[in-house]
């Protein structure tokens, strides 16, 4: 399939070679759990559920749990 | 090698996030804040009895530190997810570019994450929403979260399978009204939360979740953006290389 009749120099788009699964799950593992244990403290810690005792984090993160669109009290 | 791509992609949609991050603390800075004060000058105009004993973090906190610590966070951590669902993406969707396939992500991230879930329990200003049912809400919340992502993923995956039978174009259409069609049963059978006091002004709830609406829409195509540019960088150096020498070659 030819793309463009321009000068295949210029605008040939390179479509990129698939990354195998077994180099990415690592990494999709250790850091996925990462991001979603902050996101977890941004937008549901001492609302449903509490990890540290206390109000500070919610109270801390209030305005945005609000915006960003959390059920926060 | 492959290892280091992965590494190197998920660094790159940390920064990203991170850029996209700030844009989107603008916007809740400047749309977002003023339905925030209004919302909580109504909250304590109805509600003298209970008042807040203390005050732990003071509202000018609150609306500067306070808002860019989550916001911030938000944008790294979606951004990472984002590159990490990039890495699987990237020549599985479909015959795209780095950059385009980043934009593509971001907007079907945009999709999934937010607006789906946004549909059905949007996002509420304070003094909205009975501090008893938080639980529900919140359970509820993420479970419409989670379900929209997965019913995404597999409308994507049903999408490529279709494809090789029906084509590009009427693959895509079945698997969008696939996803269109499992989103409306989840709508039609998950509970409805309707907690806004009556007297709640309802232009303030309006701007309220425009602005959270707006927040996120800067978010990601300013991740979809940054990403796809640092990605493309990544994946293809040459192209930012080769137009220039064969624009001054003929010349």
């Amino acid at each position: 399939m030819a793309q463009h009749v321009a000068p295949p120099t210029a605008t040939t788009p390179v479509l990129p070679a698939k990354l195998p699964i077994g180099a990415i799950v690592p990494w999709a593992v250790f850091f996925g759990i990462l991001m979603l244990v902050l996101l977890y403290f941004v937008g549901a810690e001492q609302g449903a559920t509490s990890v540290v005792s206390g109000e500070d984090v919610h109270e801390w993160v209030h305005d945005a749990r609000h915006l960003l669109g959390f059920p926060c009290h | 090698m492959n290892s280091a791509i992965v590494r190197n992609l998920l660094v790159r949609g940390m920064l990203a996030g991170l850029g996209a991050g700030v844009l989107a603390l603008v916007v809740a800075y400047v749309l977002g804040e003023p339905s925030v004060d209004k919302a909580i000058g109504f909250e304590e105009a109805h509600a003298p009895a209970h008042g807040h004993e203390v005050e732990l973090v003071s509202r000018s906190l609150q609306s500067t530190a306070g808002l860019a610590t989550g916001v911030l966070i938000y944008g790294v951590s979606f951004g990472g997810i984002a590159a990490l669902a990039y890495c699987f993406a990237l020549g599985r969707v479909g015959r795209f570019t780095p950059r385009a396939t980043a934009l593509l992500l971001s907007g079907c991230a945009l999709l999934a994450v937010y607006v789906v879930p946004f549909l059905k329990y949007p996002a509420n200003p304070p003094a909205v929403g009975d501090p008893d049912t938080i639980g529900k809400r919140t359970t509820l919340y993420f479970l419409m979260m989670v379900l929209s992502v997965l019913i995404a993923v597999a409308a994507t995956i049903l999408g490529k399978r279709l494809a090789p039978q029906l084509g590009t174009w009427y693959a895509t259409v079945v698997a969008v009204a696939a996803f269109a069609l499992v989103i409306g049963l989840a709508f039609a059978f998950l509970p409805a939360v309707n907690e806004v006091p009556s007297d709640f002004p309802a232009t303030v709830l309006w701007r309220f979740r425009l602005s959270a609406l707006a927040m996120q829409v800067t978010l990601w195509a300013g991740f979809g953006l940054l990403f796809g540019e640092l990605a493309e960088r990544l994946l293809d150096p040459k192209p930012a290389a080769a137009p220039t020498s064969a624009v001054t070659a003929p010349s």
